[in-house]
């Protein structure tokens, strides 16, 4: 009945990408390179989405700051940060393939900050053996947006040449948001969604998907992430039969501004500790060398004064403990300021000022001075800085294949890149790896959807009813009067979410947090939004919100059910890594409208990969049994060069 | 803990609306967006305005606060009186679609008639070689995010409507500029573009865009004014290379686009650079100061100019060489009749009684 009485708009398209960040674009790039009609859906308008905010840079082992480096150094520290609960595979191709992706931006205008001969620079990051990060000061994802949207505008022109129309083969959809992908047995059909403009409802009928929504930071108080990250893309997946993995692992960056209140959260970039800024506590010490855990010991200074020859002389000293990797750093500012050795505000100091002359913090941090200087009238160059953890990036996300992007579960046509997808980050990401993340498998989600299109025999059909009960869902909020504010109930939220599902995890706190949820489901399920369907960011958030609830949902019961720590994942009541756990990987799905877990063992590592390795430092996260297998191939690695050899001897 | 602050806010949207009163609680460090959104969760949930980063990157929460084009998350509530009403607006220049979200496409579709950067034909990827100090000039409008603040301040298209076809606007203008300085854009009618397409001949350099610029990008000084200089070399180049043909060595005539100067001149376009005049006329500031106080019979006038002629005595233009039809003006091309009232040396002695 809805149907008649609503204007739907309809398109036609072989390729819909929903999300306008890194990874959407460069889909939707490589859809279109391969002949594909391709759609780009944005919650925002064209060129703001969450992309922007990145600031250290793009990792990608080209070696041009220092030519020992290569992918293969590039997939250990990715193990490494991720505590081998990486997609071996993932973790492969991306070290692998980064390289091209950045130099192939270079082709698209993009213009990186050089090195002496002319190259691109790399920079030092957290975790990167060595300076790896590509970066335009620190304003690296603003340039990666701005290339991807002016590459996408020289295709329009191409299409306008060819065709007559700049929309010709290519068209973005900005500030219009999907609530629904709508599917013919079990291949994807088409999304719906509305024009936030208008309040006009549309609908995308295309036979492949590819999510590129980001993340789910919303659901916290304080986080780095913008009112986008709602989790759109996961609670997609999941309601089209796919599968998340590794929800329980988010990612608190060390170090967002926490003074003055309303920006708290807003992030100050890794790059600041990379350029040399150091942390203090209140007391004035310098705190991070008490906090180098074993299995970092031997690549970390134990000095300041080693510490501080790393930034002149990087091989002959080892790096200072600032540059572990995040979740190690946001633990060890959690501790100190929970010891009372905090700032006023609740954090801890970043000093630059102490460390570089004014003019080079200008020259090498701009839009953190202006930052800082705009926000807190704080001059960096002149105090250090307040900051402590905010969530900053979900390492979880939509379980994919590894080559193709695809989703697993029971779909077809439905791809996932970037944030939204899960597995290649392990426990915890390592800065720098999601800028190059977003192009390596935006490219191969977007060019593995328009393969997909290609074998199709027919187009999957949209059936009316779903159409009707997706129109009937977005407007129920309207209808209602009854029922609670949507701000309020996101403020609940975000509160469960940050007190009982944060950093710091315990058991009865998790089962606290999941009846709490349940309650909020039922009070979601009556929300109410005021006023007409004209860009009403009430009704807006309303129908945001079921998303974030079962994201949440997702992650307290994969973080309820995981029993150790690791990564971005902390129980206080199991404090250590436990190998046994790094062989398993949560999955989440929807059973009806309930959450249902299930454990699923890790792709095996294939053997020349895991000869890459010390067998010092397998031993601290792998089982005995995983070991002697690790053993047995390097004997058997041994014997066959042995054999070689002889019959090498005898050839001659 | 907070303080109550007085706001007005327009709501309504294509077909009309006005500025609403809020009270509003105001908390230690907060800036005007955070207000917002406190009323969006309080007294007006369907309140529409756009925002995302909150942290000044991503350009969306542009408004026009105390009349002045701002982004809303990077405006500190301290650096208003506190009992100071503040007034928030959307942006004047582009189309109301609810409160203060306007219809911005008009800088989309200015986005995609610019061309593209044209990469070397031959370089392969990662094979480009460019010195930090040569990216670093397009680097500076690279930092662009977008707010279009200064589209919304530019006069040219901000009460005209009519413009908006021929005229790009400063954001396109240091776009045209970031391509033109790129090391390796293989592209050389960028200046051209800018001059006939882009409508950069419409911009008088008043420096607004660059006041309002919240990444303080320097539009006019690195951007627009080089273009500008540019375009003027090479519309007059060719008959550089005429004269040089025609005349002697050392003998090439002054061709540049004003008339000559004489020494006793007043000329402070430099110098009196922050009035600005949007009515036309004279481009000499302090003359027009000085004419708008009422008669000033020690006003400094300019000397009338003799033409720029050569060895022979006779003007080296002729229609053939110049760029337009007819012989340039006595005046100077850049004057236009009838002159304002305002800017002549003239007071009614009756009406226009000076006041001393």
């Amino acid at each position: 009945m809805t149907t008649t009485t609503t204007r739907i708009e309809r398109h036609h398209y072989d390729v819909v990408v929903i999300g306008a960040g890194g990874a959407g674009l460069r889909a939707a790039i490589e859809a279109r390179l391969a002949g594909k009609k391709t759609a780009i859906i944005s919650k925002s308008l064209f060129g703001k989405a969450h992309t922007v905010m990145a600031e250290g840079g793009a990792a990608a082992a080209m070696g041009n700051v220092n030519s020992r480096d290569s992918w293969q150094v590039h997939f250990r520290d990715t193990m490494r940060g991720g505590k081998f609960l990486n997609n071996f595979r993932m973790a492969e191709l991306h070290a692998k393939e980064s390289p091209q992706r950045i130099w192939e931006l270079e082709t698209y205008g993009a213009l990186f900050d050089r090195t002496k001969d002319g190259k691109i620079s790399q920079r030092n990051f957290g975790g990167h053996e060595y300076p790896r990060l590509a970066h335009v000061g620190d304003r690296t994802g603003l340039e990666l947006i701005r290339t991807l949207q002016q590459k996408i505008v020289s295709l329009q022109q191409e299409d306008k040449r060819e065709h007559g129309s700049y929309d010709a083969r290519i068209k973005v959809f900005s500030e219009t948001t999907i609530t629904e992908l709508l599917l013919d047995g079990d291949r994807i059909a088409g999304a719906f969604g509305y024009y936030r403009e208008s309040g006009e409802f549309v609908l995308f009928e295309a036979p492949a998907v590819v999510l590129a929504t980001g993340g789910v930071g919303r659901s916290y108080k304080v986080t780095s992430n913008s009112w986008e990250y709602t989790g759109d893309g996961h609670a997609l997946a999941l309601r089209a039969g796919a599968t998340l993995i590794n929800m329980e692992f988010l990612q608190f960056h060390p170090t967002g501004m926490v003074w003055p209140p309303s920006v708290k959260g807003i992030l100050v970039t890794e790059s600041v500790r990379g350029d040399g800024g150091i942390l203090k506590n209140s007391e004035g010490k310098r705190f991070m060398f008490d906090y180098v855990p074993d299995v970092f010991r031997k690549q970390y200074a134990e000095t300041p004064e080693e510490a501080d020859r790393w930034y002149d002389d990087p091989d002959n000293n080892r790096r200072p403990p600032e540059l572990l990797p995040r979740d190690e750093v946001a633990r060890a500012i959690n501790s100190e300021v929970k010891a009372g050795r905090g700032t006023p505000a609740g954090g801890v100091y970043l000093d630059i000022a102490s460390r570089l002359p004014a003019d080079e913090i200008r020259r090498r941090l701009p839009s953190m001075h202006h930052q800082f200087k705009g926000l807190a009238d704080v001059d960096i160059t002149k105090e250090p800085m307040e900051v402590g953890p905010t969530c900053h990036y979900v390492m979880g996300g939509v379980e994919v294949d590894p080559d193709s992007g695809a989703a697993y579960g029971s779909v077809r046509g439905l791809f996932a890149a970037g944030e939204v997808s899960g597995g290649m980050h392990g426990s915890n990401r390592l800065g720098g790896n999601s800028l190059s993340d977003l192009l390596v498998f935006g490219k191969r989600a977007g060019g593995h959807a328009a393969t997909y299109v290609d074998q199709l025999t027919g187009r999957p059909r949209v059936a009316v009813t779903a159409v009707e009960t997706a129109v009937e869902t977005a407007l129920a909020p309207l209808q209602r009067d009854t029922g609670e504010n949507p701000y309020t109930l996101q403020q609940d939220l975000q509160a469960v979410m940050g007190d009982l599902v944060g950093i710091i995890r315990r058991e009865a706190e998790l089962e606290d947090a999941l009846a709490r949820l349940a309650e909020l489901r039922e009070r979601v399920a009556k929300v109410s939004a005021a006023g007409g369907r004209r860009y009403n960011p009430g009704w807006h958030l309303a129908l945001d919100l079921r998303n974030m609830l079962v994201v949440s949902e997702c992650t307290a019961k994969a973080a309820l059910e995981r029993r150790e720590s690791r990564g971005g994942h902390t129980r206080e009541d199991f404090p250590t890594m436990d190998p046994q756990w790094r062989r398993v990987n949560l999955v989440c799905s929807l059973v009806g409208d309930a959450v249902r877990l299930e454990r699923k063992p890790l792709p095996k590592m294939r053997s020349e990969l895991i000869g890459l390795f010390d067998r010092a430092e397998l031993a601290k996260y792998l089982t005995d049994e995983e070991l002697t297998e690790f053993d047995a191939l390097v004997a058997a690695d041994a014997a066959a060069a042995a054999t070689d050899a002889d019959a090498e001897k005898e050839n001659r | 803990m907070g303080t109550k602050r007085q706001f007005r806010i327009w709501r309504g949207d294509a077909d009309g609306g006005d500025l609403q009163d809020y009270t509003v609680e105001v908390n230690e460090g907060e800036v005007v967006l955070d207000v917002i959104h406190r009323l969006q969760a309080t007294d007006a949930p369907d309140l529409a305005c756009r925002w995302n980063c909150k942290a000044g990157k991503c350009g969306s929460c542009s408004m026009e606060i105390n009349g002045m084009p701002k982004l809303g998350c990077m405006t500190r509530m301290s650096t208003f009186e506190e009992n100071e009403t503040i007034t928030v607006t959307p942006l004047r220049t582009f189309p109301i679609i609810r409160d203060l979200v306007t219809d911005v496409s008009f800088n989309y579709e200015k986005a995609r008639e610019t061309p593209a950067f044209a990469p070397p034909p031959d370089l392969a990827p990662g094979d480009y070689r460019m010195q930090q100090v040569d990216v670093e000039r397009s680097q500076e409008f690279r930092k662009c995010i977008e707010c279009f603040l200064c589209q919304n301040v530019c006069h040219v298209i901000r009460d005209h409507d009519e413009n908006k076809q021929a005229f790009s606007g400063p954001r396109y203008f240091i776009r045209a500029a970031e391509l033109d300085m790129h090391p390796l854009d293989t592209r050389t009618d960028r200046k051209d573009y800018a001059q006939t397409e882009q409508g950069l001949g419409f911009c008088n350099i008043t420096k607004c865009c660059t006041e309002v610029c919240p990444e303080h990008i320097k539009i006019t000084d690195n951007g627009i004014i080089p273009m500008k200089e540019r375009v003027v070399d090479r519309r007059y180049d060719p008959l550089v290379w005429l004269g040089s043909k025609i005349f002697r060595r050392g003998q090439v005539p002054q061709t540049s686009v004003t008339s000559g100067h004489s020494p006793g001149a007043v000329r402070s376009s430099a110098a009196g650079g922050g009035v600005h005049s949007h009515a036309g006329g004279s481009h000499d500031a302090q003359a027009e100061v000085q004419a708008q106080q009422g008669v000033n019979w020690h006003r400094e006038v300019p000397h009338p100019t003799a033409p720029a002629v050569d060895a022979s005595g006779k003007l080296p233009l002729t229609e053939l060489t110049f760029d337009r039809a007819a012989a340039p003006s006595p005046f100077g091309d850049d004057v236009t009749f009838p002159l304002p009232p305002e800017h002549l040396n003239f007071a009614h002695p009756d009406q226009d009684k000076p006041n001393h």
